[in-house]
């Protein structure tokens, strides 16, 4: 009754290819941003922020950048942290060699480094695909995390082997505060992830999902398979690079190689598989449910049980309650959360009188 | 969609909702001293995140069910799980640090990477956090880190007790020269962590330092030691935890290397490192600052009163009582419970804030003769904090595993801070630097 796109006409092309075709959709995503960028920073108190908000968002913007290579071009990685240590390392880098240098360009520097390395490791998809080329990634992030410690000048010779982000201040404005910190997390995501968005719709979106769908008559249609592969690589590393130089210099603060391990590779591609491969918001929807269930499940577990039962119980209780939750949901819809979300929309369209 | 599945959903949703609401929970009875616990009880290292906590807490309940608390404040404590994860980490510190009638009083993360991720927090929040055993070491420098104590010993300090025990075995600190020593060290940030201290005293005492590395998880370390051979030291430290100290030993064994002639740090040789590696770890040193054993009067006022007419308390598995991580753990909990002491005589005997608590930290003085009140000489080192020095401590027992348990070889061998000090001022001022802090003034600190 109320989602209905009855008597909206498209009488031109730019409104038949706006993002949200739909007005019900455009005033709900006009009413999300103004809650995340309006009424979140009034209302949100610094758990929120620091807790829960800022990891969150910067795991999307990996997870994101894990579903245009893996969701649309098909290639399965394991090496997403290892790109989101090279971000963090190389923001830090950039900010302690070159004077004056500006925060976000830093970032984008960061992202372009991760990128030129994502390529590299991208190189060998020309040649080996599915199971192999996971192993080739594997190799991409044992070898970055390696490289991270190995070579102290990456660490500025820290003995610790570890860096420490330097302040953040952007046109005199210092973003210390965990309002300040989220914002910036928050805007730098909504930018990036409306960049992917339109590149997922466009030409090279479109050379993406062929790519991912049969490389060979890819090929045949013309489309340079190699080329888009290696596109989808970079692209792939930059938005990890960015959310790697985001949670060090947002989030921790101080971070160690270790931060960006194989585990975090896995947690990110348990993301884009749960919020549904092949979609951007299905990134959001994954990174939330993988990392709020559990701090969700333990706050519920404390509540109930905190003084009755042993802590290491209900611990161990939550872990088996999180493993069945996601064999569950994989098996009800093996197209993720994602999936969830347009069923619930189709059938708002006939709600409240199903056929 | 029908009607009644809305409704599910939206029940279901604000299930959720007011679930995280509850995160800011829990009034506590107004005359408490709220401590918040942030460790593990599942993954791989669980032994390390239960027993610790489990000697922290039972050492608290001992003061409350003995002396109703610390004069006449109760002790009140809620654990968090982390999972040993870092994000999990700082989300338990968000949700517990405001809690209790004053805020949370310390954080004593064991896992070095939270310890990073709050390194900025504390110092804004000014709530101390209580480094036993792990973390940063040149938060050792108060004037740098005001909020971070690592207290007892730190990595630099137990590895010149480490050096300082090898010398006397030779026979004197002078007999070190032409001697061959091989550092086996984890491949990582915290495995590389002792190399310039040891390149130093190397340079000092004119002993040939070769570090060899294991890459992480070390679970086949046949090159390693290979290589060893080859080189045939003298002495091996052997800088490893988790599944590579027992692979360590074993493939020492092996490849014939004498196993008393290998020195661990703390990490490489808890009971739980060293069953498993079973008769071939037999005669293997392992320096500890934190000394196992259950003959100390402490532990037996802790059977008494907190486990004492069928109560029950932390710990599940009673054999576990006096091991290493218990035993830190109960080290957990005299430290963090003598600093409100101290800040007590300053701000009177009511629940303190985390920054009153920060004073405390700072002026602990636990000398010979407290130590004995408290019923743990042995147990625990004399401990002499300052504003300029975190540390306090700075010595360790040399143990040597007997093929069932650890047997004490040396008493307190105090490390050489003339070595570490000049490496943590430096990596101290460089942070300072980096994060544009102004070290404070110690000589003006009260």
């Amino acid at each position: 009754m109320l989602y209905r796109e009855a008597g909206q006409y498209k009488i031109a092309y730019a409104t038949d290819q706006q993002i949200f075709p739909i007005l019900q959709d455009r005033a709900a995503f006009a009413a999300l941003m103004i809650l995340a960028f309006a009424i979140v920073p009034v209302v949100g108190t610094e758990y929120w922020f620091n807790g829960l908000l800022i990891p969150v968002l910067i795991l999307s913007l990996a997870t994101l950048g894990l579903n245009i290579l893996t969701g649309f071009a098909g290639q399965v990685s394991l090496g997403s942290a290892g790109f989101m240590g090279v971000g963090a390392f190389a923001a830090y880098n950039f900010m302690l060699r070159v004077d004056g240098m500006p925060v976000l360009g830093a970032f984008v520097l960061a992202g372009g480094c991760a990128s030129v390395i994502g390529v590299l490791f991208g190189l060998s998809c020309h040649r080996i695909k599915d199971f192999y080329l996971i192993v080739a990634t594997l190799g991409s992030q044992f070898f970055i995390e390696w490289a991270l410690t190995k070579f102290g000048w990456l660490t500025d010779y820290s003995p610790s082997g570890v860096i420490t982000a330097q302040k953040m201040v952007i046109l005199g404005v210092s973003f210390d505060t965990p309002v300040r910190r989220y914002l910036l997390v928050l805007a730098v995501v909504v930018i990036m992830a409306l960049a992917a968005k339109n590149m997922m719709r466009g030409a090279f979106g479109r050379n993406c999902m062929a790519v991912r769908d049969m490389d060979v008559a890819a090929g045949v249609i013309g489309i340079n398979v190699f080329r888009t592969k290696l596109l989808a690589f970079g692209i792939s590393a930059f938005y990890c690079g960015v959310a790697g130089a985001l949670w060090a210099y947002a989030y921790v603060g101080t971070v160690e190689p270790q931060a960006f391990d194989l585990d975090r590779s896995l947690q990110i591609l348990f993301m884009a598989i749960i919020g549904g491969l092949g979609s951007i918001m299905g990134s959001f929807l994954g990174a939330a449910f993988v990392m709020l269930t559990p701090i969700v499940m333990n706050i519920v577990g404390t509540a109930l049980f905190g003084h009755a039962i042993d802590a290491g119980i209900v611990a161990n209780v939550e872990h088996i309650i999180y493993g069945v939750l996601i064999i569950w949901l994989l098996i009800v819809e093996p197209h993720g959360l994602v999936r969830l979300w347009q069923i619930g929309k189709e059938k708002l369209r006939l709600w409240p009188f199903p056929h | 969609m029908n009607a009644r599945n809305i409704v599910k959903r939206s029940v279901v949703i604000a299930a959720l909702g007011a679930a995280v609401s509850m995160a800011v929970p829990a009034m506590a009875a107004p005359n408490e001293q709220y401590f918040p616990l942030i460790g593990w009880r599942t993954g791989p290292l669980t032994p390390l995140g239960v027993n610790v906590a489990a000697g922290y807490i039972d050492y608290m309940d001992l003061l409350n069910k003995r002396d109703g608390g610390i004069n006449g404040v109760k002790l009140a404590w809620e654990e968090c799980e982390t999972a040993y994860k870092v994000d999990r980490g700082v989300e338990c510190y968000q949700r517990l640090k405001g809690n209790g009638p004053t805020g949370a009083s310390t954080f004593n993360p064991i896992n070095t990477g939270v310890v990073y991720a709050l390194l900025d927090r504390t110092a804004t929040d000014k709530i101390p956090i209580v480094t036993i055993g792990s973390g940063r070491t040149d938060t050792t420098d108060g004037s740098v880190f005001p909020y971070v104590f690592p207290l007892g010993t730190n990595y630099l300090s137990t590895n010149t007790v480490k050096i300082k025990f090898i010398g006397a075995q030779e026979g004197g600190m002078d007999k070190l020269k032409g001697k061959k020593i091989v550092n086996l060290h984890m491949d990582s940030a915290g495995g590389k962590e002792t190399i310039p201290l040891l390149d130093a005293q190397a340079k000092k005492y004119g002993f040939e330092i070769i570090h060899v590395p294991v890459a992480m998880p070390g679970s086949d370390q046949q090159a390693a030691w290979l290589e060893i051979r080859r080189i045939k030291p003298d002495w091996v430290i052997l800088r490893e935890w988790g599944v590579a100290p027992a692979v360590a030993l074993k493939t020492a064994e092996k490849t014939g290397f004498p196993i008393n002639r290998i020195v661990g740090v703390p990490f490489a040789g808890t009971e739980d490192d060293l069953v498993p590696a079973g008769e071939s770890a037999k005669g293997f040193y392992v320096v500890h600052p934190y000394p196992t054993g259950i003959n100390y009067p402490v532990i037996d006022e802790i059977k008494k009163y907190v486990y004492g007419g069928g109560n029950k308390g932390n710990l599940q598995d009673l054999t576990r009582m006096g091991l290493t991580y218990y035993n830190m753990g109960v080290t957990y909990g005299i430290i963090n419970t003598e600093a409100v002491r101290v800040a007590q005589k300053k701000f009177g005997n009511k629940p303190l804030t985390g920054e009153q608590i920060q004073w405390g930290l700072e002026n602990l003085n636990l000398d010979e003769k407290r130590l004995k009140e408290l019923g743990v000489t042995g147990l625990l080192q004399p401990i002499r904090s300052s504003c300029k020095d975190h540390e306090g401590g700075g010595a360790a027992k040399v143990f040597q595993w007997n093929g069932t348990a650890l047997v004490p070889v040396t008493d307190w061998i105090q490390g050489d801070k003339s070595l570490t000090r000049p490496l943590i001022e430096e990596s101290a001022a460089k942070y300072a630097k980096e994060k544009g802090i102004t070290p404070r003034d110690c000589s003006k600190a009260s």
